[in-house]
């Protein structure tokens, strides 16, 4: 699966990234730690973006392109930060049909992220998912733990409201 | 450091904690992941909490790691003398009455026992594992350990003998007496592949260099399986202790073990036990004052089945993309670092320390002629006992899933067990009898692989289990290589052809051709295999296929495009509940009216089949 | 070496056990197609196009990478490889934009002389194919991921220049070749040198083509249109005419483009020969003022641009000449301008390079000798861009008249002409100053010691009583480890020349493309600079002071090397490019 860019600016902190340069100076002379370098820098940031991946590459002493080539080669590194709020959309053939894709398109328009994205604030991240076995409920989509059905376009925004604050 | 005397001390002394009089009990609670995930970890605290309330001094509580029975968890075993109890499903609410009763008043909770809740029809008295068919045909080798000791307890693991492997190779043994010692247990790889342990080791052994390395395959991306998790999590000491063995054996002083992310306690036990290891001097420089030095270290792979495969494990281990190298070189002779290097699967290792403490012949004794010793199977899919089970090679997959398995359930009939995961093949029931060996599955177009061993029942359409593995190894082929990068995609894009009915015979002809050629044309074992899941089902269920191209139709009733769902008037009741259910308004009907499902509008997802309680809705 | 005997096809061979099959094979005549190969460059075995049978093995192997062993049985032909290899190319058609009728590869195309040989049926596995946009976004090349074929000599070729911009993004049949974070290649630390063009077996990556600006030109009747030719074009232009590697056809050349109608047909060697003049005039000046040493040639927009962004602490060492074609393009824009009455304005000067950093280097600041926006060159060609114009010319190359170029900016010297391959700057460099430091005519005017393909040189010389160490790279990797060693105070010295490409401009990124087979066991490097240095040999003149149009031009114009105007219109600056990692 292609690895979908987030466009969110960059807010690491400077706490992060004096943590990410200690990890960095660890292991800077160890040929082969790039990898373990990137799980750290992920477990500090969330996600890999690019300010993050020059770092890395600058400390490391590589190109980016091969911190961006091991990045997406390993399912494990992801390039957006997910959302506090984890919105999934399901895009099975049931929901499919019943318009599931409007409620995507809605999201988009009032959060203006698209599938495999994450808000500016960080508040949302949005997926689109395969079926969640509840296919008589379509459209399904769900905030977290939490399961909406028999949804239209219109529903979207009062739902996404509850978890404005 | 710890000296060989002290080993010995702890030996004797811990060894006595596991064998309790008949009046002290020792509790422990099974706490691998799987036991984890049912909620063993509050059944664990309430069994400490309660029994330090009580102040039971004759009662010890510990963890351990599988016992096997995943369908079980959690699992809770009692000691005594010599009695060992096996309760099931336990939660914290039923703690206070096996406390109670058993720890307490001496009286097991029967109840509560595998026995009476044991789905096969066996005695209710059965009260321990060991007196279950599950258990009976097994033999424990490389899960010996597993769900006995506490795997975060180094001390527990020296009781069972551990260590001592270790010593007696590096204080009685010269490497190449070790190597022999293996060569003639005829023990071969459990990764898959089957190559004779002895064998990659004597020819790592004879590569002079400066530096040697020994690697531990802890990547399990074979979806289904988890032995080596399993093991890992229950005994990783006994892995360290081959490891080092092996270290010793080809002259390398350093190991890497390569352990998927995705086995957070698996890792936390391996570092747990390293550090004992390095502690007590059975790790580091001159392990146990001798001049033998060998250390560890753990890479986390991070998300690419194709890392299983050795050369791309040394790759990723390196810090690069997990991408194969053409061999040879073979590692033996340039491995890690351009080093010579022996790679090992955990499984493999496991089974190590005890071929060096009761000989090759004890080994060698047990399975085929060409497959010795034992093999760790999970069994999943459609049967009734799902778990680990652990069985001499040769043991016959009627046993395993009749005996051991339990059958398939609600009396379905069994279509086919699938082994080797995206690189094995389907076993129809046609070869009910086989004796399972490494050479035998790869004779009728499957393989051992690591061990994932999954059933298959009517329902299930081969045609499209082919077109699941296919997805998987796509979703995983690394891309460097164009028969696996492009010709995997092409063959899962003829399956879908296939099962959506739009397929020809000619491109069944195209799609076994572009089969052989990618099992001879692709760089690594990833995509020389996978061709496998198509290959094995065209050979054994080659009329599902037709019936998908001729006909247009799905026996199995699983591919959506080859089905419709119809109403059955003579057996509808005309209760509406499937048109409620139905997503798209695709039923006509009302209350007392004729129900008929709109075909044009159907979309197959099953909700009226579901909704209907009178089986009025049909699959045709 | 030991050696082992096998057979390949039957017929025996003895080669080292360190030989591949591929390489063993081609001893006795064999040839086995190729794609993803490159020798010591890129053996990976990913392609699968060179599978072989070997007598025993389990499947087929891959003998790019496969060694020989004792007593080995080959086949390389069987039915079952053919259509193995078949069935590879199927596979790669069934993603690839089958675009050849306007491809700008097609007739050099490595797999469609494959596909031609092989008689596929392009459209028999066809099925989802990912579409790419191309990557216009950069001034000397694009890149047309719909024909990569992932291969990676691209990948290879670019990390062989210590670069590494490049390389292979996501996985499985996602896998594309990209930089980080799938930007623009004008956006990140990219130096231009096209090296992962000529490495290309595909029309995958190819230089901008400027060929229509320059028809253009040629056309509008109120411009003087000036073209001049690099050093290294007269020895490579004929390959793209399926001539020999290393035959001059510089007379050939000139004919050809005074055919395209040019107005003037000039020669960047007397560039090479005022770059000498000026360069040869600060190095004497830095040693004897106590300048920045070493100095280090600027002649190359390649290795400019690469130490603009990995070594920016060292653009005091860069000497400040502009290059030769921005000299030319300087000269004809100030001096030829008014000695010819023309407006710059209305002159378009075009060269004929090596390079596709050149065409990088026209757009660079301070580059503007008449100065109000006026670039001194206007459209810079590659080799291949000249070739293709011919071609759309339908001038029959092969049947052309030698002609000369015209004056007074044809005229050059020997010195002028070894520029082009790796070791030539220096050698010219140390026939001007070493005379002017001795004050009297050199006895020898070879300096072997700097000539040959080898990418790190260095030598040791006397000169009037001083001893002057010199060192000569070629291709960044090189660079960079004589560079390093000059920080770290291993090594010392006090003239450098770093070419951009490995082996000078003879293999620069502009140069005809030779498929891999060539590449590989043919030392183009080796027969396109003799031919120079035989170019060299032939001239009378083989000093650039000697120049007598050099000396006109200072006569008349410049005054001397490094006057205040020679300053003003053949000096630059550079920029720091570092952290440019992303611009
Ligand atoms: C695509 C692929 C995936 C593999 N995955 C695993 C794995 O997850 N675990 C493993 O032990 N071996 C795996 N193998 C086999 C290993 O490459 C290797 O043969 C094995 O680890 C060697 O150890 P053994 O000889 O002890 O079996 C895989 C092989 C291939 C080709
Ligand atoms: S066979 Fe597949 S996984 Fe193996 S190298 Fe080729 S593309 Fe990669
Ligand atoms: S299968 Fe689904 S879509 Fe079709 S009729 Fe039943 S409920 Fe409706
Ligand atoms: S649910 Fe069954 S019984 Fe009820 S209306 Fe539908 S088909 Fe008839
Ligand atoms: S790259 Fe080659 S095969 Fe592809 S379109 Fe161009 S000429 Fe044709
Ligand atoms: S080669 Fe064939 S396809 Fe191409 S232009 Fe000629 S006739 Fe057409
Ligand atoms: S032009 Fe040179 S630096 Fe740029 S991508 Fe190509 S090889 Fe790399
Ligand atoms: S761009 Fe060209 S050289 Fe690079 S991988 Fe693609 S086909 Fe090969
Ligand atoms: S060596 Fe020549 S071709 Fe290469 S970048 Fe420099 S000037 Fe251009
Ligand atoms: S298709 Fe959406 S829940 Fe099934
Ligand atoms: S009991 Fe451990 S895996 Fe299930
Ligand atoms: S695999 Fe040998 S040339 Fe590509």
């Amino acid at each position: 699966m292609k690895k979908s860019i987030s466009k969110i600016p960059f807010r690491g902190t400077p706490e992060q990234e004096k943590q990410l340069m200690e990890v960095i100076k660890k292991h800077r002379d160890q040929k082969d730690a790039l990898i373990k370098v990137m799980q750290e820098a992920q477990e500090i940031y969330g996600y890999l973006p690019l300010e993050v991946q020059q770092m890395i590459a600058e400390g490391m002493n590589v190109p980016v392109e091969e911190v961006y080539g091991i990045a997406t080669f390993y399912a494990m590194f992801s390039l957006s930060p997910k959302g506090e709020n984890k919105i999934s959309v399901c895009l099975g053939t049931a929901c499919y049909v019943k318009g599931a894709q409007a409620l995507i398109d809605r999201i988009t328009e009032v959060l203006g992220i698209r599938p495999g994205e994450c808000t500016e604030d960080g508040k949302f991240s949005l997926e689109a998912c395969r079926c969640i076995g509840a296919c008589g409920l379509a459209p399904v989509m769900t905030i977290n733990d939490d399961v909406y059905g028999r949804l239209t376009d219109k529903d979207v925004d009062g739902i996404l409201k509850k978890y404005m604050d | 450091m710890v000296s060989l005397d002290k080993i010995k001390a702890i030996r004797d002394r811990v060894r006595k904690q596991f064998l309790p009089a008949d009046n002290t009990y020792r509790v422990v609670v099974g706490m691998a992941t799987c036991g984890i995930a049912a909620g063993a970890k509050s059944v664990y605290d309430e069994l400490v909490k309660v029994i330090k309330e009580k102040g039971l001094d004759n009662v010890t509580v510990s963890q351990t790691g599988c016992i096997g029975a995943c369908q079980y968890e959690p699992i809770v075993e009692v000691y005594s003398g010599d009695q060992r109890v096996t309760y099931v499903k336990i939660t914290a609410d039923k703690v206070d009455e096996i406390i109670y009763r058993h720890l307490m008043g001496g009286h097991p909770v029967e109840k509560y026992t595998i026995g009476a809740v044991l789905k096969s029809g066996e005695d209710d008295n059965i009260l321990s594992i060991e007196d279950t068919a599950f258990y009976k045909y097994q033999k424990r080798v490389a899960l010996r350990n597993c769900g006995i000791i506490n795997p975060e307890s180094i001390d527990e693991y020296i009781a069972f003998d551990g260590y001592q492997a270790l010593i007696d190779c590096i204080t009685k043994y010269t490497p190449e007496e070790v190597i022999e010692i293996v060569k003639a247990s005829g023990l071969r790889g459990r990764g898959g592949g089957g190559f004779p342990t002895g064998i990659k080791w004597s020819l790592a052994a004879k590569n002079q260099a400066d530096q040697k390395y020994v690697c531990c395959n802890a990547d399990e991306g074979d979806p289904g399986a988890f032995m080596d998790r399993s093991v890992l999590e229950g005994d990783p000491h006994a892995v360290i202790e081959a490891m080092a063995i092996a270290g010793y054996a080809i002259g390398a002083t350093q190991g890497y073990i390569y352990v998927r992310a995705e086995y957070p306690v698996a890792v936390k036990r391996l570092k747990i036990a390293i550090d004992q290891a390095r502690e007590y001097g059975l790790l580091g420089k001159n392990i146990l004052g001798t001049d033998f030095t060998f250390d560890l270290d753990i890479r986390l792979g991070a998300g690419a089945f194709v890392c299983g495969e050795e050369t791309a494990l040394m790759t990723s281990i390196e810090g690069k993309r997990g991408e194969p190298r053409p061999r040879p070189p073979y590692p033996a002779v340039k491995g890690l670092f351009g080093k010579p290097t022996i790679l090992n699967n955990v499984e493999t290792y496991a089974n190590i320390p005890q071929i060096i403490l009761k000989g090759s012949e004890w080994f060698a004794s047990m399975g085929t002629e060409k497959s010795k010793g034992t093999k760790v199977f999970a069994l999943g899919g459609k049967i009734n006992n799902t778990g680990l089970v652990e069985i001499p090679m040769g043991t016959t997959l009627r046993q395993v899933i009749e005996e051991i398995g339990g059958g398939i359930p609600n009396g379905k009939k069994f279509k086919a067990a699938q082994t080797g995961g995206p690189s094995g093949g389907c076993i129809p029931s046609s070869k009910f009898e086989i004796e399972i060996d490494y050479d035998n599955l790869v004779n009728i177009g499957s393989m051992m692989g690591s061990g994932g061993l999954i059933v298959m029942d009517e329902d299930t359409c081969m045609v499209d289990i082919a077109k699941f593995f296919l997805d998987f190894t796509v979703d995983e082929s690394c891309g460097k290589c164009t028969p696996c990068r492009i010709g995997t995609k092409r063959l899962h894009e003829m399956l879908e052809k296939i099962t959506s009915g739009n397929a020809t015979m000619e491109d069944l002809d195209k799609l076994e051709e572009l089969c052989y050629y990618i099992k001879d044309n692709a760089l690594c074992g990833l995509g020389q295999t996978a061709p496998n899941p198509v290959l094995s089902t065209l050979k054994y269920f080659y009329d599902e296929y037709k019936a998908h191209v001729v006909d247009r139709k799905c026996p199995a009733g699983v591919c959506k495009n080859l089905i419709s769902y119809v109403i059955d008037d003579t057996k509808c009741k005309r209760c509406t509940a499937c048109k409620r259910a139905c997503p798209v308004q695709a039923i006509e009907g009302a209350v007392k009216q004729p129900h008929v499902i709109d075909q044009s509008k159907c979309i197959k997802c099953g909700a009226c089949y579901e909704a209907c309680k009178f089986g009025a809705v049909v699959k045709r | 070496m030991n050696m082992v005997n096998l057979k390949i096809n039957g017929i025996p061979v003895t080669v080292p056990e360190n030989y591949t099959i591929l390489e063993a094979a081609r001893e006795i005549g064999i040839e086995i197609p190729t794609l993803c190969y490159m020798w010591k460059m890129n053996e990976i075995g990913a392609c699968r196009i060179c599978v072989v049978e070997v007598k025993g093995a389990r499947s087929l192997v891959a003998s790019c990478v496969y060694p020989v062993s004792e007593g080995m049985e080959v086949q390389t032909n069987t039915l079952k490889i053919q259509k193995a290899r078949k069935t590879t190319l199927e596979l790669i058609l069934s993603n690839h934009d089958k675009n050849c009728l306007s491809c700008v590869r097609s007739g050099s195309c490595e797999l469609q002389k494959l596909c031609h040989d092989f008689g596929v049926d392009s459209a028999r596995f066809d099925g989802d194919t990912p579409k790419f946009d191309i990557d216009y976004s950069a001034p000397h090349m694009y890149r047309d991921n719909n024909k990569c074929i992932l291969c990676r000599r691209c990948v290879a070729a670019c990390k062989a220049q210590h670069v590494g911009v490049i390389g292979a993004n996501d996985r499985g049949f996602d896998t594309h070749i990209g930089c980080a974070f799938d930007m623009p290649l004008e956006k990140v630390a990219c130096i231009s040198c096209g090296q992962c063009i000529v490495n290309c077996p595909t029309g995958a990556l190819s230089e901008r083509d400027d060929t229509d600006k320059v028809f253009e030109a040629l056309s509008d009747p109120t411009k003087h249109v000036i073209v001049q030719t690099a050093p290294s074009i007269r020895v490579t232009l004929g390959e793209c005419f399926g001539m020999a590697p290393g035959s001059i056809v510089t007379g050939k050349m000139v004919a050809a483009l005074k055919r395209l109608g040019f107005d003037k047909v000039f020669d960047t060697d007397f560039a090479a020969d005022l770059t000498i003049m000026e360069e040869a005039n600060e190095f004497l000046d830095r040693v004897k003022n106590g300048g920045k040493l070493p100095l280090i040639t600027s002649c190359s927009p390649g290795w400019i641009k690469f130490c603009e962004m990995y070594h920016p602490d060292l653009l005091d060492n860069l000497s400040s000449c502009k290059s030769p074609q921005q000299m030319f393009g300087a000269i004809i824009k100030t001096w030829y301008a008014e000695k010819n009455g023309i407006d710059p304005k209305d002159i378009v000067v075009v060269s004929i390079m090596p390079c596709t950093a050149k065409k990088f280097e026209i757009g660079r600041a301070d580059q503007s000798a008449a100065g109000n926006g006026i670039p001194d060159c206007d459209i810079a060609l590659t080799t291949r861009e000249l070739a293709r114009m011919i071609e759309r010319a339908h001038i029959k190359f092969d049947l052309l008249p030698d002609e000369e170029f015209d004056n007074p900016l044809g005229e050059s010297s020997g010195a002028g002409v070894i520029f082009g391959a790796t070791g030539g700057v220096m050698e010219a460099a140390l026939r001007t100053a070493v005379e002017t430091l001795e004050g009297k005519p050199l006895e020898n005017i070879d300096f072997t010691a700097v000539r040959g393909t080898q990418s790190l040189k260095e030598a040791e010389l006397e000169v009037a009583g001083m001893k002057i160490r010199v060192a000569v790279a070629s291709g960044m990797e090189s660079a960079h480890e004589l560079l390093n060693k000059v920080k770290s105070g291993e090594a010392e010295y006090h003239f450098i020349e770093i070419m951009g490409c490995p082996g000078g401009c003879i293999n620069g990124g502009g140069q005809p493309v030779q498929p891999a087979s060539v590449r590989s066991f043919v030392d183009l490097k080796k027969l396109r600079s003799e031919a120079l240095y035989a170019d060299d040999r032939a001239n009378t003149i083989r000093k650039s002071h000697e120049n007598p149009m050099i000396k006109l031009l200072y006569n008349e114009y410049l005054e001397k090397p490094g006057s205040h105007r020679a300053h003003k219109i053949l000096h630059t600056t550079y920029v720091n490019r570092s952290k440019m990692v992303v611009k």
